[in-house]
């Protein structure tokens, strides 16, 4: 089944705490990595996101320099999606994907290694360049301010992100082909997890628009170091194409951080209430839809970049349309939950949020996909209430949904729910406090990345930074709720959660090949309801009596 | 579904279209309007705001409703029901999105032309076009950039302009120079009712020019020339704002835009005439030769308002 002929992953029986700080090939101790990894530089992203807010609580710059304002909201954006979301999203691929689909590792498993490696380099580097002047040009870095606004700092920052998107097209090889050709024999593709739709459709994303990232960021380095001119207009070059490339990888960039999230999404709400999935192939293939419409989007970034008039009505037409698929799925989990038998335990308070908080964020993107009121709202804080809702309101709230679900499972240890609904209950108000006025002000004309601004905008900064110090709050019962549940919590069940998809097959956490023996499909993985109650409950209890005898 | 729940149902969508009518027409989230355009762009926000409340409302509703109805009982070990889908409810949820989706396409489309966005006059989309306003302006200016550019713009019908003006954009601050006259400034005036062109430059990053009162952005891009044409019905003064990040002090790029009767317009065109002379001589000779950032920035600072802090934060 497997290719994997080296067996460096099971040199010792048991898992080593030191093996997390190793080049482990374990595709288990890979995602943890991931997890650990990205959560560190969450936090690093969000106290810079909190001295920006700190600063804007006033109209004037009076906190810090305006120079350094610029470094904290470049390094604040290309942290959370870099280091953040990106890496996180890997982390539930690489950790859920073989337990998923019933294989004992990853497909490749040292590239995995590889891939996880380059991150913390990519970090370090990235955090550096406060060293020698952090880039402040904006996570989008647009020539020509970024040839002209501090060179090693960008050189620094091109670097990194460099590093990181290998990491994340290294990943994507191995998350596709894992799907593709390791899962048992039983599994067909209409018979997996969506998150491994989710996950295969995201790869495919990645592997088609990393690239061009790479080209755009090699040629910038070029005009920043060799003095070339590719995007340089003293020279002859053309800032608007730097643009087009840019966006061609950076839009898809959003459906890459938050595809996996719907897939976690997926799986999560039909186990907490008791349904099947509603809608099953429609959301699979809807993932596939909007994989294929987010790579003829782009250009709805540069509305007002001097773009033909042809060319703005065509990407408004494209980006509209990406709202029928991303309906599809928030009606079909809305279905999922209608009649169901809801247990508002951590995982669904997070996953219900995400719905309500998404939905907004995709409400708001109908409306920015169109030419006309883009054209009034683009680079204001319109569109940061945007873009927060979804990802934000979106990925985050899924991935804490996703920690909480597997949590019991990942550490072998069950979460304080208490804590976890502290947790849900304070990021839930304090981002709907930090992001909801920032429509109004963008509307009103409060344009963003600025530390200064109009006198009149201050009540609703002031609503927007006192909910991001309640967003900041949040993280404590977080962070106690982890530490304690690893050192004092109680030892989890196999399947705290009844669920029906392989990983709570075996033991939690599972050991170090994922199953004792290859698991056995017996139903789909959203059959809940489906046979008749008590042979299902029999049938369960059986499987599990039969796994564990081995 | 029994006569009680029907009536319900009935009663809860008509007070949501009331709710979604009501608000996307008393949102009050707009800034005034100050042009023919601005209300265009303001009913057509309005519309998706009104539907967007539909939406918002029903699946908030669907989320909350299902919290208290379907919540599962203590030591309820059993499942829901085994639905595993519906296909006809499914094509109803795909095709009401595509058909929104498409109304919205085609009243952008409508509101984008009226503002002038796909006047071949505005957008120069045709090549052979473009590459003559290229040829012109090289040999009408002295101009640093490559024969290849192409004219971009946003605007309403700004083919038969009334009134020209250039604007250059540099860090941090626009000036703004009336050919006719020969005035420089560092606000725009303009009269009431009269079609304005801008035919606008950076010298140095991208900036952007952002009057929200217009609900009109543009990009103002080195090396190449943009255009930005509106025609204000309001009399008052609005922000000129720099919308696109152009460094360290982004946030203090803005001035002001008057528009006023032709009276006063005429009335501060002949009080700068004169004073503005020498100015635009300095612009003249700006334009013709390469200069650094600070050459160019020392020569405006005096009537911009920037101050030596600013400079010194500059020249580093």
């Amino acid at each position: 089944m497997t290719t994997n002929i080296v067996s460096e992953k099971s040199q010792h029986k048991e898992r080593k705490l030191r093996d997390y700080f190793t080049f482990n090939t374990d595709h288990k101790v890979i995602g943890i990595q991931y997890l650990v990894t990205s959560f560190l530089f969450y936090f690093i992203g969000g106290a810079f996101a909190e001295v920006v807010r700190t600063e804007l609580a006033t109209p004037d710059p009076d906190i810090v320099s305006p120079e350094l304002y610029n470094q904290l909201f470049t390094l604040h954006g290309t942290i959370m999606i870099f280091l953040w979301i990106v890496p996180a999203g890997a982390a539930f691929a690489n950790y859920l994907i073989p337990l998923m689909i019933g294989a004992e590792d990853m497909a490749f498993p040292r590239l995995n290694a590889v891939a996880f490696w380059l991150i913390p380099p990519g970090g370090v580097l990235l955090l550096s360049s406060f060293l020698v002047g952090a880039p402040q040009s904006g996570w989008t870095s647009y020539p020509p301010l970024s040839l002209m606004s501090g060179k090693w700092g960008e050189e620094i920052w091109i670097v990194s992100v460099l590093l990181l998107g290998t990491s994340s097209i290294l990943g994507a090889i191995n998350f596709a082909t894992t799907i593709l050709k390791m899962r048992i024999k039983d599994m067909d593709l209409h018979s997996m997890p969506l998150f491994c739709w989710a996950m295969l459709a995201t790869s495919a994303l990645i592997l088609l628009s990393t690239p061009v990232l790479a080209g755009a960021l090699i040629l910038l380095s070029f005009d920043l170091i060799a003095g070339t001119s590719f995007f340089n207009p003293t020279g002859g070059g053309d800032p608007v194409v730097y643009q087009h490339l840019f966006w061609f990888y950076s839009h898809p960039a959003v459906y890459i951080m938050i595809m996996p999230f719907f897939g976690v999404i997926s799986e999560v709400i039909p186990v907490h209430s008791r349904k099947p999935i509603f809608g099953y192939r429609a959301i699979a293939y809807s993932s596939l839809a909007i994989s294929f419409l987010g790579l003829i989007v782009w250009a709805h970034h540069m509305f007002t970049s001097g773009t033909p008039g042809w060319l703005r009505m065509f990407f408004m037409a494209t980006t509209m349309l990406i709202a029928v698929p991303t309906g599809i799925k928030v009606f079909s989990w809305c279905a999922t939950l209608w009649g169901g038998k809801i247990e508002l335990n951590s995982p669904m308070l997070f996953a219900m949020g995400f719905v309500s908080s998404f939905l907004i964020g995709g409400l708001t993107g109908v409306m920015v996909a169109s030419v006309p009121f883009d054209i009034h709202v683009h680079d204001t804080y319109f569109i940061v209430g945007h873009f927060h809702y979804v990802l934000f309101g979106g990925s985050a709230l899924a991935l804490f949904s996703g920690f909480y679900h597997w949590f019991p499972k990942m550490t072998g240890k069950n979460y304080n729910e208490g804590l976890g609904q502290l947790h849900f209950i304070l990021t839930f108000i304090g981002l709907n406090i930090t992001f909801m006025p920032m429509h109004q002000l963008g509307l009103m004309g409060m344009n963003r990345r600025i530390a200064l601004y109009d006198v009149q905008f201050q009540p609703l900064n002031l609503l927007s930074t006192a909910g991001a110090y309640v967003m900041a709050v949040s993280t404590l019962p977080f962070i106690i709720n982890v530490i304690w549940s690893l050192t004092k919590g109680t030892q989890a069940e196999r399947n705290p959660w009844r669920a029906l998809t392989l990983e709570w097959q075996t033991a939690s956490p599972p050991i170090i090949e994922n199953f004792e023996e290859e698991p056995v499909l017996w139903s789909g993985p959203y059959d809940y309801g489906i046979d008749d109650e008590e042979q299902e409950e029999e049938s369960v209890s059986d499987m599990l009596a039969d796994v564990s005898a081995k | 579904m029994n006569i009680p729940g029907n009536i319900i149902t009935l009663i809860a969508g008509i007070l949501l279209t009331l709710i979604s009518l009501w608000y996307g027409q008393n949102h009050g989230l707009m800034p005034i309007e100050a042009s023919q355009g601005a209300a265009e762009v303001d009913d057509l926000f309005n519309l998706m705001m009104t539907i967007a409340t539909g939406l918002f409302l029903i699946v908030q509703g669907v989320l909350v409703y299902s919290i208290f109805k379907f919540r599962r009982q203590k030591g309820d070990k059993t499942d829901g029901p085994g639905i595993e889908g519906n296909v006809p409810l499914e094509i109803v949820w795909t095709a009401i999105p595509t058909v929104i989706v498409f109304i919205l396409a085609l009243y952008s489309f409508e509101v984008y032309n009226n503002l002038g966005g796909l006047d071949s006059e505005t957008s120069r989309d045709f090549p052979q076009e473009e590459m003559q306003m290229a040829e012109n302006q090289n040999q009408g200016k002295m101009v640093a950039f490559n024969p290849h550019q192409g004219h971009l713009s946003l605007g309403i019908g700004n083919a038969n302009a009334d009134i020209e003006v250039d604007v250059n954009g540099i860090q941090y601050a626009w000036i703004f120079t009336y050919p006719d006259s020969g005035v420089v400034s560092g606000e725009l005036h303009v009269p009431i009712n009269k079609q304005i062109k801008l035919n606008m430059k950076a010298g140095d990053v991208i900036h952007a020019f952002w009057v929200p009162q217009l609900r009109l952005k543009q990009d103002v891009l080195p090396g190449r020339e943009s255009t930005f044409a509106f025609n204000a019905n309001r009399i008052g003064d609005y922000p000129i704002i720099c919308a696109e990040l152009c460094g360290a002090y982004h946030g203090g790029m803005k001035t002001t835009l008057h528009v006023e009767s032709e009276e006063d317009y005429q009335k501060w065109i002949q009080e700068n005439t004169f004073a503005s002379a020498q100015e635009k001589a300095d612009t003249m000779a700006m334009m013709t030769q390469p200069m650094t950032k600070e050459s160019r920035l020392e020569m405006h600072s005096h009537h911009l308002g920037v101050n030596s802090e600013t400079l010194a934060q500059l020249h580093h």
